[in-house]
């Protein structure tokens, strides 16, 4: 057996960039930051070290042209990954990945086997222009994948797999959980967690909660306290992955449980829980024993003020509150 | 401003009209949604009845002292605007189910969820049963409760339409009274073969039972029926005619209980419970009914329902006549338990203050006519159960017993006749006579542990 050593959320990212870089040298990173200075949350500390500067380039404050060199760099047949500094400015390169990127296959039979990665998310105190959970302006965006992992575990071997992919994978990393999230990975294992595969994080009986990113923890948090307060058992999905979904594991978890609680940390309008509301409606319809609820945030940019974002943002409170009605529906 | 129709409840089952007793509003007062409006005086039971919605009381159609059927107008609210369609769901309806309720369509309407965390829009029921508000569209009239039983969620009614299991025939746990998916299996699970609608046998209603008249002579006095006698009278009757009444006599020795009854009264009585030779008793059957559950049972057309749960009624003597309260999941009380809820009950039938619920759903009667003095008495079984026990006098009486080393002798004993009437179409002789003798080895051997 081998060895296991407790590593970090950001540390696991950073040994499955590590990784790939060694097993392939087609495999280089791109963004603002991210050689000397090891990027902004020291993701790739210590990298152009070990790989030089042809592999760990740092670039002008341009999303669009970060985008853009990455693609042409994977159809030339390398294997970029793209660091965005803060997921919120993703935007500014959402010309280049929905037009450009996500169509390129289907538009010019072009290969773009590449990766756009960055801290998303809030709970930070971050405000508006580093909180943002991008995913729902991409899941409109067919020839697009979208990853989002919350264990250790899975930030290594989501990464892993999304280097190896032959199509433009976003890989969104939440920053709350970089040194927060621990866990004992076997040193040597290879993991390769597949892209489009839900987890069970927590089996139960009672009521489904299906989360991803942060809100997955605060659903295992509340299903705890549900089980001890409640007696209620709570079973939580942790998606993985948001494009493509994971129709099975969904509507398995349904038809176990017969009721449903969607809980993300973006918006609420247009959220990714109305999709998948709307999936099961079409899928599992007859198998609901209640409706379809949501927690998510409100529908308002996130606010500075720490009292203001703990109100806007999906507390566990929140789910045990919407658990608990569900449960009693 | 949008109006809410108040109309008299259906209090329970077989209750067809209700007398307002009391208004505790006065038109153009305020009320709040689930405030106490009215006080009804029913065939069983005096409750008050709450608001079922926020607003104004804005008219009175049935005046105090007035009897009424369930169902009549009583009142008209003026709420809000929009407070009436956000919250008619939120009615709480009795908990118990009606044998025969119409069938009607309302489409399906689950409160929806206002923000992340939303606030249940219907409180959990509770045990006053709020006024049924009538249904808007003009379409006839159904109770709160009608309209909730026909509301089920997509997999409730899967499972219904594979079973033929009518929903409105399920006691629902959910919000509102709503049945939910445990509901309708346990409904499943515990009655396997359930008779279809047409089969089901007809609850008696009001004046299905002919009472002779009789001429009065000169100088009598003739006194109509109060509710209660009404129904004590058609009851009776009828269960006379529809159980095969047989009675079993069994002789209990009540010495030990009457000795650990004298030991512990005290402290019982410190701890507010008054400790009666019934409790002993009903303590006895309650954990023997769980063991013999053709007599924890009911008769349904040709089929037995065998109850789930021991809920043994206790029938109390009024001044205004003859009631009998519950206690429900008897066989899971501990003797005190089971003595505080007689003492409870006791109290409530006395001061009306008992609840539709409490004198519902009751699987196995004991009437204790004891105190009174008679050697032993046959009771009437209260339907639909199919056995009620009589308590005789318990007193010191001569009584041969055996010592250990066979040599007899008449020893004065605290003795008293348990007699139980019972229904032969399910309930055998040995069924019967098995569970007495084991109720009768329970109170002669009642362990000291369990006092």
């Amino acid at each position: 057996m081998a060895a296991a050593a407790e590593v970090t959320f950001l540390e696991a990212l950073r040994q499955g960039l590590w990784e790939e870089m060694e097993r392939d040298d087609r495999v280089f990173i791109l963004g603002e930051d991210v050689g000397l200075y090891g990027g902004a949350f020291k993701v790739t500390e210590g990298f152009t070290k070990r790989f030089g500067e042809s592999r760990v380039i740092d670039t002008p404050i341009s999303e669009a042209a970060i985008v853009g060199a990455a693609a042409g760099a994977a159809h030339m047949g390398l294997r970029p990954v793209a660091e965005m500094q803060f997921i919120d400015f993703i935007s500014c390169a959402y010309d280049m990945l929905t037009n450009y990127v996500a169509t390129a296959r289907y538009r010019a039979g072009l290969s773009t086997p590449m990766v756009v990665r960055g801290p998303c998310g809030g709970y930070v105190r971050g405000g508006p222009f580093h909180s943002q959970n991008p995913e729902a302006a991409f899941l409109h965006t067919p020839g697009l994948k979208i990853v989002y992992p919350a264990t250790a575990r899975d930030a290594k071997g989501l990464i892993k797999s999304s280097i190896r992919d032959e199509d433009p994978v976003l890989y969104l990393e939440h920053k709350w959980l970089y040194r927060r999230i621990k866990e004992q990975l076997p040193e040597g294992e290879e993991i390769l967690t597949p892209i489009g595969q839900a987890r069970m994080a927590r089996e139960g009986k009672h009521l489904s909660i299906i989360s991803y990113g942060a809100t997955l923890w605060k659903s295992l948090e509340a299903a705890d306290k549900l089980e001890k307060e409640d007696g209620v058992s709570v079973e939580v999905l942790d998606l993985r992955t948001l494009l493509p979904l994971d129709d099975a594991a969904i509507v398995a978890t349904v038809k176990k449980t017969n009721k449903v609680l969607i809980v993300h940390e973006d918006t609420r309008t247009g959220g990714i829980a109305g999709e998948i509301a709307a999936r099961i409606n079409e899928q599992a319809f007859e198998w609901l024993d209640g409706p379809i609820m949501r927690v998510t945030a409100h529908d308002v940019p996130l606010p500075y003020a720490p009292t203001l974002e703990d109100f806007v943002l999906p507390q566990t409170d929140d789910i045990v509150k919407a658990a608990r009605w569900l449960a009693k529906y | 401003m949008a109006r809410v129709d108040v109309l008299m409840p259906q209090m329970g089952e077989s209750i067809a009209e209700g007398t307002l007793s009391k208004w505790l509003k006065k038109v153009g007062d305020p009320v709040k949604r689930d405030e106490p409006l009215f006080e009804i005086s029913t065939d069983k039971v005096d409750a008050e009845i709450p608001a079922p919605a926020a607003g104004v009381l804005a008219e009175i159609k049935v005046q105090e002292g007035q009897t009424v059927p369930v169902q009549t107008l009583v009142a008209v609210l003026e709420t809000e605007a929009g407070a009436v369609a956000s919250k008619p769901a939120a009615a709480t309806a009795p908990a118990a189910p009606k044998p025969e309720p119409p069938k009607q369509t309302v489409p399906p309407a689950p409160p929806p969820p206002r923000a992340q965390a939303p606030s249940p829009q219907a409180p959990p029921p509770s045990p006053q049963a709020p006024a049924p508000v009538r249904s808007g569209d003009g379409g006839g009239v159904q109770t709160a409760e009608q309209r909730l039983r026909t509301k089920s969620t997509p997999l409730v009614r899967k499972i219904a339409a594979e079973h033929s299991v009518d929903i409105s025939r399920i006691p629902g746990s959910g919000y509102a009274g709503r049945v939910t998916k445990q509901d309708i299996l346990g409904y499943i699970e515990r009655a396997p073969t359930i008779p279809a609608p047409g089969q089901r046998p007809q609850p008696l209603g009001p004046g299905a039972i002919e009472h002779p008249a009789v001429e009065p002579w000169p100088g009598d006095r003739v006194e109509p029926w109060s509710k209660i006698r009404k129904i004590t009278a058609d009851h009776m009757v009828m269960s006379r005619r529809v159980s095969a009444h047989v009675a079993s006599f069994f002789e209990v020795d009540f010495t030990r209980v009457a000795q650990l009854r004298a030991k512990v009264k005290q402290t019982y009585a410190e701890r507010g419970v008054n400790l009666t030779f019934l409790a002993f008793i009903a303590k006895a059957c309650a954990e023997n009914l769980r063991k013999h559950p053709i007599v924890n049972a009911a008769v349904s057309g040709d089929s037995t329902i065998y109850r789930a749960d021991v809920n043994v009624g206790i029938a109390v003597a009024l001044d205004w006549g003859l009631i009998v309260p519950v206690i429900k999941h008897a066989d899971e009380l501990s003797l005190i338990g089971i003595a505080r809820a007689i003492n409870d009950l006791g109290e409530r039938a006395r001061t009306k203050k008992l609840l539709p619920d409490d004198i519902q759903r009751g699987t196995f009667t004991i009437t204790n006519p004891g105190g009174f003095g008679p050697f032993a008495g046959i009771p009437i079984i209260n339907q639909p159960q199919v056995a009620i026990l009589g308590v005789g006098a318990i007193e010191k009486r001569p009584k041969v017993v055996s010592a250990t080393d066979g040599t007899e002798s008449i020893a004065i004993r605290t003795m008293g006749m348990l007699t139980m009437s019972y229904d032969h179409r399910v309930v055998d002789g040995a069924d019967a006579d098995q569970f007495l003798a084991d109720v009768k080895k329970v109170l002669q051997e009642f362990p000291e542990g369990a006092v």
